[in-house]
């Protein structure tokens, strides 16, 4: 004494049933998976084998396809807007209902801390269902064009960083246009969707409205590559942002595509430094860093990047890294080996390349997959950790001079997804908004979501947004003319 | 006998300047006779252009794009305004080009040409009014206050419609540069007078050099480097339809590498359709274009 | 008891601008030359530090450290020397049914209440907090604040709440409001040399904005406080996390700048255990440990000690307990 120790104050588990094995949701039910390997979803924070999920193989997949067209055809495209909607609104409420079942299930396979499964996640998701169910009934005063018609089947791939809400990005916004949805969770966060598929049976959702595959990239591919599919949408990298966009070229399957980031974090002198700081450190460390729209390359302006780096230091002392599930957990588990191993190589790229690197040296879990807070300074725009996306606890700091210098710095990436500008000048936070090449600007405040706000990014961080009216825009076709 | 007329030239516009090809090459071009079974008539030797001026015209484009997107929208409904007056002022010449680009007889050329003078009027119009029609306050749950606005994706390779050289020309390109992006343009290979008068138009207007460059060519030859251009944001592959030798799908793969925003051709299926451009456009052809920002601030004391 | 800083506070104050001489323009200057605050990005700190859970052993030291920090107060028009009496006894007995309760760190009362509540705590190291300077207002002449103080002193209070001129402050006369600073830190000396602690209180309700907050915090330091205080209890809203929030960046700040320790005090509408342990999550995290202390943060309040103390019997007993078991000497007249 006197020390602050916060004692452990874990979630309790017992709100949660893991079956041993779950299989694919086809048709408004759980059916057996031909053909493919089931694998094992552990919880990156102990390696822990949660549960055996099944692996959909094509022809699962068409199954899921089938299901999906006839439950277009026959039920979802003939049912009117304002019940499209009431379902919707049941889902909303039944995510409201079992949050906290959610919020435990999504910390153990993601490893991500409870404190932002049970604060962002559960309640955005349920934010966004909530918010598309009231525009089932109003498509046509959305300004998307003349007679608003879904496409149909919509093949959606999600990734592993924020499962549930992702799903609920892509689920929403499908069903409340009037497409139907086959969806395939990433391989190593498959058991909240599963969930989800429950969550679609208590609100009697007419079978094979929603179908959930589970599997890999081939289970992807072949969601991709059926003609079945009217259109996709995706998050997920770059990389296979691309492949997808070129798989479906020369066809008439349209696509959205939610991709990579390397935005900037632009903190100028006359900041608001203490929530610039916050801002700093939700921008990187939130989710670990696993966050396309991460604040990863902190552009500080010189005359104040001595004391900015000091104050961020010393808050990262303060950050807690340990198990997810406790509620005091600021930063937990990094969601896979391979994402550790990418993270822990790129590090060192940063190290060999010259750049100064720190940590605070907490302690890490014996077990699990852990990656420390890391900063690096003394970044230049050429270093690897300043061009690629690390997609880990792991800032890289640069300096400018001017607003023009910070500009061009920011835009200097194949990347455009966020941005973030820190000044307490209002004429300059506008000028620095219509500068930045990007989809999304916060200035001063850092990662805020919203079901009403447009997300999404220019350049190679993809197309499309997500959210809002313009999310629906993705959903929806219109009159075709010249 | 009357006197013995003074030929034009036939060049590129790249940059807002009308150089060769940088491959000296040219091409024949005739006009579509009328009656059926006539001898096509030479018209002229239009430029040839390669991909190094599509190169080039890619660079002036990028050039120009800073300038034309920080223009004011009020100030670029201006310039596209001037440019129907001039293509008002040129009716005449736009008559001729396009009596003999597709055959028409005179009073459906007039009719076309009307049709396309107005069509980019209708797109002038726009400029101010886009942010308003697809933006908006976003009403998020928290003390912000969130915006989106629509703003240019940046430079847009444009395959203009094969047999459409006027009004389908304007219809791809006016959308394209309404709303500040800047424009790469392949020409109908076997009708591209229309656009050298177009250009010139363009020239003697108030736009500024480099937002809208015209390649006259072939677009088998051109379209693929367009398409795997890496500092090219977006393509319309419009003209892909009846387009000798132009596969759209591989244009498109080839747009995939940089995740260029593709503007798919008309029709269903494999096949490319040139649309008919005489019913009033879509929001789509202009929203193909654009990239949506949302900025967030906090509202406190 | 703090030792009297020899050196001339106007003095150190020019030092720490770089001006030759002390101006409302040099301390305009300064004040506005700090870092802005961001209102909605502290509001949603002081959230995240409110929703850290704080268990077992953790939550036990957190509520005695809690009642350790207490200034018990009473501060009514209606006081008199039995309810001070009582309140001082409360405070050398918080819980008669366990001696282990430690004792609030002073009581506070209005100055002509000092010599009763010092008589019942007689040598107790409890101490004895007098509000002083024309509170709650302090609109009254420099002379009288003066004589409000050492009439306080000459009673044997310990320390000294007085507040700033919100006046002067609002009206951007930071000189004025730095000399009766000064010049009460001054009236805070004994003839023997010993000096009351001297808690100044900026009364944030009144300022209304952090940036404000900030700069009179700053202010008050210069000025040579050896406290800030956010409230005096009679304005609403008195002491939210996020105006704690931004007084516990300052001293950390100014112990940053100067090396010196300033301390903390919220007042004004802690009312329960969770508030309280909010506000050390917050001096834990931010200020850090070493003002986890009651020489570096209080808490003003009255029915804090309550809850506290419920709180603290539950632990004890092992299940919820109520006010019938709270020996309270200071209940609402009314």
């Amino acid at each position: 004494m006197p020390t602050f120790d916060y004692a452990p104050a874990p979630e309790s588990r017992s709100v949660v049933t893991l079956a041993p094995s779950y299989d694919l949701f086809i048709n408004g039910e759980f059916v057996d998976a031909s053909g493919g390997t089931p694998f094992a979803t552990i919880n990156p924070a102990t390696e822990e084998t949660l549960a055996m999920v099944a692996e959909a193989s094509a022809a699962d997949v068409d199954r899921a396809v089938k299901a999906a067209r006839t439950a277009y055809t026959r039920v979802w495209s003939r049912m009117s807007g304002a019940d499209r909607g009431k379902y919707l609104y049941r889902i909303a409420r039944l995510l409201q209902e079992r949050s906290r079942e959610f919020a435990v299930l999504e910390t153990l396979d993601n490893g991500k801390p409870i404190k932002e499964t049970r604060d962002v996640d559960v309640p955005l998701a349920a934010a966004h269902f909530f918010y598309h169910a009231g525009w089932a009934d109003k498509l046509e005063y959305a300004t998307l064009g003349a007679n608003p018609r879904p496409y149909g089947v919509v093949g959606q791939v999600i990734p592993w960083n924020f499962p549930l809400l992702m799903l609920a990005w892509k689920i929403a916004p499908a069903l409340a246009c009037g497409n139907t949805v086959v969806l395939k969770p990433a391989e190593t966060t498959p058991l909240t969707a599963l969930l989800f598929a429950e969550i679609c049976q208590q609100a009697e959702l007419p079978p094979g409205v929603v179908n959930i595959v589970t599997g890999a990239g081939a289970t992807g591919q072949a969601i991709v590559d059926h003609p079945g599919i009217d259109k996709l949408a995706f998050t997920g990298s770059t990389a296979v942002g691309k492949m997808i966009a070129h798989a479906i070229a020369g066809t008439r399957k349209k696509a959205t595509l939610e991709l990579g980031g390397k935005a900037a974090n632009i903190i100028f002198d006359d900041a608001p430094i203490d929530q610039a700081i916050e801002g700093i450190v939700s921008g990187i460390f939130f989710n670990q860093g696993q966050v396309c729209c991460a604040g990863s390359r902190l552009l500080v302006q010189e005359s104040i990047a001595e004391e900015v780096v000091r104050r961020f230091k010393r808050r990262l002392e303060t950050l807690r890294v340990g198990d997810p599930l406790d509620k005091n957990t600021d930063v937990g588990a990094i969601n896979s080996a391979r994402q550790l191993a990418r993270i822990t190589e790129l590090a060192a790229v940063g190290e060999a390349e010259g750049a100064v690197r720190w940590d605070t040296g907490c302690p890490l879990p014996k077990n699990g997959f852990w990656f420390r807070p890391t900063v690096f300074t003394e970044v230049s725009q050429s270093h690897r950790i300043a061009q690629e996306e690390i997609f880990g606890p792991v800032l890289s700091v640069l300096t400018f001079r001017t607003p023009g210098e910070a500009v061009a710095k920011a835009n200097n990436t194949p990347y455009g997804l966020s941005a973030g500008v820190w000044t307490e000048k209002g004429s300059r936070i506008l000028w620095m908004a219509d500068q930045l090449r990007a989809g999304v600007i916060w200035a001063n405040t850092f990662n805020r979501f919203d079901p009403t706000s447009p997300f999404g990014g220019y350049k190679e961080s993809g197309y499309g947004r997500e959210g809002g009216r313009h999310g629906l825009e993705a959903y929806v076709r219109t009159e075709v003319s010249a | 006998m009357s006197r013995v007329d003074v030929r034009k030239t036939y060049k590129l516009y790249i940059g807002g300047a009308f150089p060769r090809s940088e491959s000296a090459r040219s091409y024949e071009v005739y006009a579509v006779p009328s009656r059926a079974g006539a001898r096509p008539r030479f018209l002229a030797n239009a430029s040839l252009a390669s991909r190094k001026d599509a190169r080039n015209a890619v660079v002036a484009a990028r050039k120009a794009f800073p300038g034309w997107s920080a223009a004011t929208a009020y100030n670029r409904g201006q310039v596209l305004y001037r440019v129907a007056e001039v293509m008002e002022s040129r009716r005449a010449q736009f008559v001729t080009d396009v009596r003999d680009a597709e055959g028409l007889t005179p009073a459906r050329a007039e009719a076309v040409v009307s049709a396309a003078i107005d069509r980019w009027v209708w797109y002038a119009g726009w400029s101010d009014k886009l942010a308003q029609v697809l933006g908006g306050l976003n009403p998020v749950a928290g003390p912000f206050f969130d915006i989106s606005a629509p703003e240019p994706t940046g430079v847009v390779a444009v395959l203009a419609p094969q047999a459409s050289s006027l009004l389908g020309l304007v219809s791809v390109i006016a959308p394209v540069v309404v709303s500040g992006n800047t424009a790469v343009v392949v020409t109908s290979a076997d009708r591209p007078l229309p656009a050298v008068t177009l250009a010139e138009c363009l020239a003697t207007s108030d736009v500024p050099g480099g937002v809208v460059n015209l390649l006259t060519g072939r677009a088998a030859e051109i379209a693929p480097w367009l398409a795997s251009h890496r500092d090219v944001n977006a393509i319309d592959l419009t003209g892909a339809a009846d387009a000798p030798g132009v596969s759209w799908a591989e244009l498109e793969a080839a747009a995939a590498d940089n995740l260029k925003r593709v503007l798919r051709p008309g029709g269903s299926g494999a096949e490319a359709v040139e649309p008919d451009f005489t019913a009033t456009p879509a929001l789509s052809r202009m929203t193909a274009y654009l990239e949506t920002k949302t900025v967030w601030h906090p509202k406190g004391r | 008891m703090s030792t009297p800083d020899s050196a001339d506070p106007t003095a150190r104050a020019r030092d720490l601008l770089g001006v030759s001489r002390l101006t409302n323009r040099a301390l305009s200057g300064a004040l506005h030359g700090l870092h802005g605050v961001d209102q909605v990005g502290c509001e949603l700190r002081a959230a995240a530090l409110g929703t850290r859970s704080i268990k077992a052993d953790s939550k036990r030291w957190a509520i005695d450290l809690a009642i350790s920090m207490i200034d018990l107060t009473t501060l009514e028009g209606a006081d008199t020397p039995g309810k001070v009496r009582g309140l001082a006894t409360r405070a050398l007995v918080p819980d008669p049914s366990d001696p282990s309760t430690p004792s609030p760190a002073a009581v506070c009362v209005y100055g002509d209440m000092v010599a009763t509540a010092r008589e019942t705590l007689g040598d107790s190291p409890i101490r004895v907090a007098a509000v002083a300077t024309a509170f709650p207002s302090g609109r009254a002449s420099l002379p009288v604040k003066l004589a409000d103080t050492k009439d306080a002193i000459a009673a044997g209070a310990d320390e000294i709440d007085m507040v700033i001129d919100r006046g002067a402050f609002l009206a951007g006369d930071y000189l004025t409001v730095f000399r009766e600073i000064v010049a009460v830190k001054q009236a805070c000396t004994r003839a023997d040399g010993r000096a009351a602690r001297l808690k100044v209180i900026m009364e944030t309700g009144e300022l209304v904005t952090l940036d404000n907050v900030r700069r009179a915090s700053w202010l008050c330091m210069l000025a040579g406080a050896d406290f800030i205080k956010t409230s005096t209890g009679k304005i609403s809203p008195a002491a939210t996390l996020p105006v704690t929030l931004v007084m516990l960046e300052a001293v950390r700040d100014w112990r940053e700048h100067t090396g010196d320790m300033v301390g903390v005090k919220p007042a004004g509408g802690i009312r329960t255990s969770k508030d309280a342990i909010s506000f050390l999550v917050a001096v834990h995290e931010v200020a850090g440990e070493d003002w986890l202390d009651n020489q570096w943060f209080r808490f003003g309040a009255s029915s804090l000690l309550n809850d506290l103390i419920l709180q603290r019997q539950r632990m004890t007993i092992g299940a919820y307990s109520g006010a019938d078991y709270i020996a309270d000497d200071a209940p609402s007249a009314y």
